[in-house]
């Protein structure tokens, strides 16, 4: 069997004195979606953080697509095809929704100063190839009326959207949601499930942080649990509601229970 | 800090105001917007000949104002809006550019070789650049008040560095740099002499070149380098890790900043002459920033209107003598409490700077060091 798409392998982060992951393994392969769940203060944007190289692991190694990308330069992972959206929501606020989804279709353009300043052909015709994509993109995510309006201006559903589709502009492989559905009623946490199925159809994997267990039981086809840093689970949805480990990470330990701290 | 509420209601009216006109503008015509430029620009040549009834300047020539002064912080405040502007990167010494790109032009075409001034400028823009990557490669690492204070350092090195080279004539600086060419078109016998009497040369060489400064910035600004550096203005984490990378954007805000930077003080040498390093003081730069400012950061035609009131406002007080200082100081500081975005500012930057510090930044999620990571090196 070729190599998972995504593979933490022993990976180690402290800050100080403060071991955030502690000796995580975990991969995620091409075409599933993968949920990755815990309490707070679990690591689970720890790992997301090391993944996409706003952190340099301690120690371990990530492998994407069978290439160590661990201390690469963040914008070079994106073209890689690793995006992400945020916990809480980092859209560039005064840039229009159109622009920010742009923004993330550029990072493979190959336009620079030299040709933005001699407007070559090919410049032009990039940019226009740009503007067609991101608008599709705002299409598919159901936002495309609200192309002109600041970021800052959008309902906050919408602004979730957004940071989706801006990540997806990026071409990436497998795409990183840090709690999508934070925030939305049922009714909209049913209909982000139903997109994210949407955009693994497209062809995108899919590695999902969320907290609500109704949308990460639905939605993901295998779980993985973190604890305190520590990776203590890896199965089927039903595997992992019924996995004592779980339970009690979830409900806490009993007093006698030694976690070596 | 809270202002009485006359001046809230002064500002929303002036803001409503230009919003109006704005709104107003763009929805003329192309054709007539295009023609007012038109218009405009033409009555900007001729700006020396036949001055509006109001803008002059009591006890100095007006088209020395303009070619002296006007036009060469036109100029440094389009290169520095680049780069605070643009790219939101605090900048104070751009007017270390300004003396390299002076200081070349001086040395290749006075001090130490004999080539024309039209030679020198493009060596002049670019050891000007060079001097913007190399002053940026290791300092723009850091961020917003470090960067402030390691450029201001640049731009004292730059000034006490001519002072004591004997290479660059120290404090006594270089004379006789020859002025641009003139030129001479036989069939309709016209005359453009770059001499010391008349200035109006230097001054419509200089609106020539601004105009294709704003139109080399403009097809900038509107291409994915300027939607980078407005990325990173807004957020430079989230803009490196949608693909932007961020530190070669900021780098090439600082190399065509330094550019135009260059450019200007070429120009400036090639007209008065001679320089020292006394006409490249630490005030310049400050003075360069504040007509950005006040303009209204990230706007090029805020920036042009910003220079021009900085750079015409004390000559056209000059009957106050001693005082025109305090007076142009007290001026500006009213027109900033009434206006803090600017007189021209960009919709976008100025609603950036009003939700300052609304929002956490630099945290990914959870607190982590993920902001003073880039600062610490």
């Amino acid at each position: 069997m070729a190599e998972p798409l995504l593979v933490l392998e022993g990976v180690t982060m402290q800050f100080g004195g403060i071991t955030a992951l502690d000796d995580v393994s975990l991969h995620v392969d091409a075409g599933e979606i993968m949920g990755l769940i815990g309490p707070n203060g679990a690591g689970k944007t720890t790992v997301f953080n090391v993944v996409t190289g706003v952190y340099h692991p301690t120690s371990g190694d990530v492998r994407f697509n069978g290439e160590s990308i661990a201390g690469e330069k963040r914008y070079r992972i994106t073209r890689k095809g690793i995006a992400r959206t945020f916990q809480n929501i980092r859209l560039f606020p005064e840039m229009t929704a159109l622009e920010n989804v742009m923004v993330g279709v550029d990072a493979h353009a190959r336009t620079s100063v030299p040709g933005a300043l001699a407007r070559l052909p090919r410049t032009r015709s990039e940019e226009h190839a740009t503007r067609d994509s991101a608008t599709q993109l705002l299409e598919f995510m159901g936002i495309a009326s609200q192309a002109h309006n600041a970021a800052r201006n959008l309902p906050y559903g919408d602004q979730r959207r957004l940071e989706i589709s801006r990540a997806m502009a990026t071409q990436p492989k497998i795409l990183l949601l840090d709690e999508p559905a934070a925030g939305f009623n049922p009714a909209e946490k049913r209909e982000l499930g139903q997109l994210i199925h949407t955009i693994r159809d497209r062809g995108f994997t899919v590695l999902l942080i969320e907290h609500d267990m109704s949308v990460v039981m639905s939605v993901c086809d295998r779980i993985n649990v973190l604890d305190f840093g520590k990776h203590i689970a890896d199965g089927k949805p039903a595997e992992i509601r019924n996995d004592p480990k779980v339970i009690q990470a979830y409900l806490g330990v009993p007093a006698n229970a030694a976690r070596g701290s | 800090m809270t202002f009485p509420p006359f001046v809230l209601r002064v500002r929303q009216a002036v803001n409503d105001r230009r919003r109006a006109w704005a709104v107003k503008w763009r929805l003329l015509p192309r054709r007539v917007r295009v023609g007012v430029m038109v218009l405009l620009v033409a009555y900007l040549y001729l700006l020396p000949v036949a001055p509006l009834p109001f803008v002059r300047t009591p006890e100095v020539g007006f088209s020395g104002v303009l070619a002296d002064q006007v036009v060469i912080y036109v100029l440094a405040a389009l290169g520095l809006n680049v780069v605070v502007g643009m790219a939101g990167l605090l900048d104070l010494g751009y007017v270390g550019f300004y003396a390299v790109g002076a200081y070349t032009t001086a040395v290749l075409s006075s001090g130490h070789a004999n080539w024309p001034w039209l030679a020198t400028l493009p060596v002049a823009i670019a050891a000007s650049m060079v001097a913007g990557v190399v002053l940026g490669t290791p300092t723009l690492r850091l961020r917003g008040d470090y960067l402030a204070i390691v450029t201001l350092g640049f731009g004292e090195i730059i000034r006490i560095s001519a002072n004591n080279s004997n290479y660059l004539g120290g404090p006594r600086g270089i004379t006789s740099i020859p002025h641009p060419p003139s030129i001479h078109i036989p069939v309709v016998d016209w005359h453009l002499d770059f001499g010391v009497l008349d200035a109006k040369p230097y001054y419509w060489l200089g609106l020539t070149i601004i105009i294709i400064v704003i139109f080399l910035l403009r097809r900038l600004e509107h291409s994915r380098v300027g939607r980078a550096w407005t990325a990173i203005r807004e957020d430079e984490d989230a803009a490196e890790l949608m693909g932007v990378p961020t530190f070669k954007f900021k780098l090439w805000a600082f190399a065509i900043g330094a550019a135009i930077g260059g450019l200007a003080g070429s120009l400036y040498a090639s007209k008065i002459g001679f320089i020292n390093p006394d006409n490249f003081p630490f005030l310049l730069s400050i003075l360069f920033l504040s007509a950005v400012v006040l303009g209204g950061s990230g706007n090029i035609a805020g920036a042009v209107l910003g220079a021009v009131v900085i750079s015409y406002g004390p000559e056209r007080i000059r009957n106050f003598s001693d005082r025109r200082y305090f007076v142009f100081g007290v001026v500006l500081v009213i027109v900033m409490v009434f206006r803090p975005q600017g007189l021209l500012p960009s919709r976008r930057r100025a609603a950036e700077l009003a939700h300052a510090g609304s929002e956490g930044t630099g945290l990914l999620g959870e607190p982590s060091p993920v902001a003073s990571e880039s600062a610490d090196g």
